[in-house]
């Protein structure tokens, strides 16, 4: 068969078309990223050409909608901080404990009973969430704390972690079991418990993507939004004291966005720089996460 | 001077009785008796898939980790002949007599020192001096010490293939067990590597038995003092190495160890 058949050149300009087809789109979400990041800092330029970035990160209160506006980012960052801390602290032992539990010790049964349904955790709405944090979480904690407002960090920062723990069990788990079965027989061989095998050897083994998990626990609670907006209050407070109210960054943006500021007011612009804010945390926290899987990936 | 009898009976460190194995459906090992002598080598040999792993697996009970296999028959372990696969015996104690080393040199995430402390640690032993004592003996006693006494706290992983085996040789040993497991210690290793640890093994029958699963006949031949024959789940032939390889009696031993199949 000639290459120049009629047949052969039909099916090479097909294969030429499904090729660009796919390149075309796989550039699609490169070019969007891009574009997200080209609007973001254009437009965070715009508005640090009226506010000095010296004032940006030192100034302690943020007022960029009074007449005596100010603009210290520091002042969200604190509730984005303390909102995430609290949230961590539930979901990383939480989502631990559950995954070396589905991991090493669960039956298949059980371990196939339990999987989908922290799935379903998972897909829950977060305004749902964010509901729950304000009506039934925040009562609750009253109870123990009858001075808490009624828009604290400590709710939302609690049912934010609730939220995260099916990511940070379903890619821990994914890590642990991928640790291979000799390694878990060497510990078993030497008479050690499951338990033991399970953190001294299994934990260790999985370290890179356990820390894969935590980031993107991280990355989740820095950028989750609707629980903190709904529970944690809207007021801009500079405090890491968890029983405040607080708004974070994400917050801080959707109350912008939800309200009818002018597309060339300062207050509008302020949106871009916090959303800059968010994105270079986030992919600090991404970078970290990337360099501790490259410096304890094990290979077996 | 009293007259010497002209040999002492091999003492018996282990013997199975008996011994059948069912891996679901699967009839893995049948009727397996077989002796295992005090501070002598026993080899088991035979073609992939013939039970030989299976059987020494037994020895540690490393199959309770693993649902749907189902064993029956005896080990007796002497001196005090405890039936080893008895429901009453605890797996963990089983394994605090009896260790092993695996096919694929499987150290743990940790650093040299570690390893080799991870068995006296599992025993409640933490003190520093104690480990470091013990340590130090299970390093010189698996022909390691002089390799690694310089970077103890240095990741495992740092080693050669053939170093981390005999690491894993020496967490095996340091905890003093009475029987030592080889799974086919060598499968993963380069000639040299190979020669160390046969080498070794011949050190160590000096201190404690050994039960070794290879699939290579010279290996067996080289190492041990006797050598048991398994096809298909089937004990065919034990004897004395020297002999079995020699004049083996069944035909079936002959084709295998003359390399007929296999």
């Amino acid at each position: 068969m000639k290459s120049s058949h009629p047949r052969a050149r039909k099916r090479r300009i097909k294969e030429g078309l499904i090729e660009t087809g796919l390149l075309a789109a796989a550039c699609s979400s490169v070019a969007i990223t891009f574009a997200i990041l080209y609007i973001l800092v254009k437009e965070s330029l715009n508005f640090f050409a009226e506010v000095p970035l010296f004032d940006f990160l030192t100034d302690t209160q943020w007022t960029p909608l009074f007449d005596d506006a100010h603009f210290g980012i520091i002042t969200l960052i604190s509730g984005t901080v303390t909102t995430t801390l609290v949230a961590l602290s539930v979901a990383v032992p939480l989502g631990l404990t559950i995954a070396i539990y589905i991991s090493e010790f669960a039956s298949p049964r059980l371990r196939e009973t339990i999987k989908p349904i922290l799935e379903i955790l998972g897909a829950v709405p977060t305004v749902v969430f964010g509901y729950f944090a304000l009506i039934v979480v925040t009562p609750l904690l009253q109870k123990i704390y009858p001075d808490l407002p009624g828009f604290n960090m400590l709710s939302a920062g609690l049912v934010m972690g609730i939220m995260i723990v099916p990511y940070i069990s379903s890619v821990s788990e994914d890590a642990m079991r991928a640790v291979p079965m000799h390694l878990r027989e060497g510990a078993f061989a030497m008479g050690a418990t499951r338990l033991r095998t399970a953190l001294t050897v299994v934990v260790p083994a999985a370290f890179s993507g356990l820390a894969a998990a935590l980031t993107l626990g991280c990355s989740r609670a820095v950028g989750e939004t609707m629980v903190v907006a709904v529970a944690a209050g809207m007021q801009p407070n500079l405090t890491m004291n968890p029983l405040q109210p607080a708004a974070t960054i994400s917050s801080f943006i959707v109350q912008v966005s939800l309200g009818d500021l002018p597309h060339d007011s300062i207050g509008y612009k302020t949106i871009f720089a916090a959303g800059l804010t968010l994105l270079l945390i986030t992919l600090v926290f991404n970078v970290i996460g990337f360099w501790l899987r490259q410096k304890f990936r094990e290979e077996y | 001077m009293t007259p010497q009898p002209a040999t002492t009976p091999p003492e018996l460190k282990a013997q199975a009785r008996e011994l059948n194995f069912h891996y679901g459906a699967f009839h893995a090992l049948k009727n397996i008796s077989l002796p295992v002598y005090n501070e002598k080598i026993t080899a088991l040999i035979g073609p992939s898939g013939c039970g030989k792993s299976t059987f020494l697996r037994c020895f540690n009970r490393m199959h309770d980790l693993y649902p749907d296999n189902r064993y029956g028959g005896e080990i007796r372990l002497f001196p005090d002949d405890v039936n080893l696969l008895s429901p009453d015996v605890d797996p963990i104690e089983v394994r605090m007599r009896v260790s092993m080393v695996f096919q694929k040199p499987n150290p743990f995430p940790k650093s040299i020192f570690e390893n080799a402390a991870y068995g006296l640690r599992v025993r409640g032993i933490n003190k520093k001096a104690e480990l470091e004592e013990k340590v130090e003996t299970a390093l010189v006693n698996a022909a390691l010490w002089n390799e690694v006494k310089d970077r103890l706290q240095e990741p495992a992983f740092n080693l050669s293939g053939g170093q981390q085996q005999r690491l894993c040789i020496a967490r095996a040993l340091a905890i003093d067990p009475e029987l030592v497991l080889f799974d086919e210690p060598t499968s993963a290793l380069d000639p040299i590597a190979t020669a160390s640890i046969e080498e070794l093994m011949l050190e160590l029958k000096e201190k404690v038995s050994i039960l070794i699963v290879t699939h290579n006949m010279q290996q067996a031949a080289r190492v041990s003092n006797n050598t048991a024959f398994l096809f298909e789940g089937d004990l065919i032939e034990y004897g004395l190495t020297k002999e079995l390889f020699v004049k083996p009696h069944n035909k079936q031993t002959e084709d295998y160890i003359t390399g007929r199949f296999g």
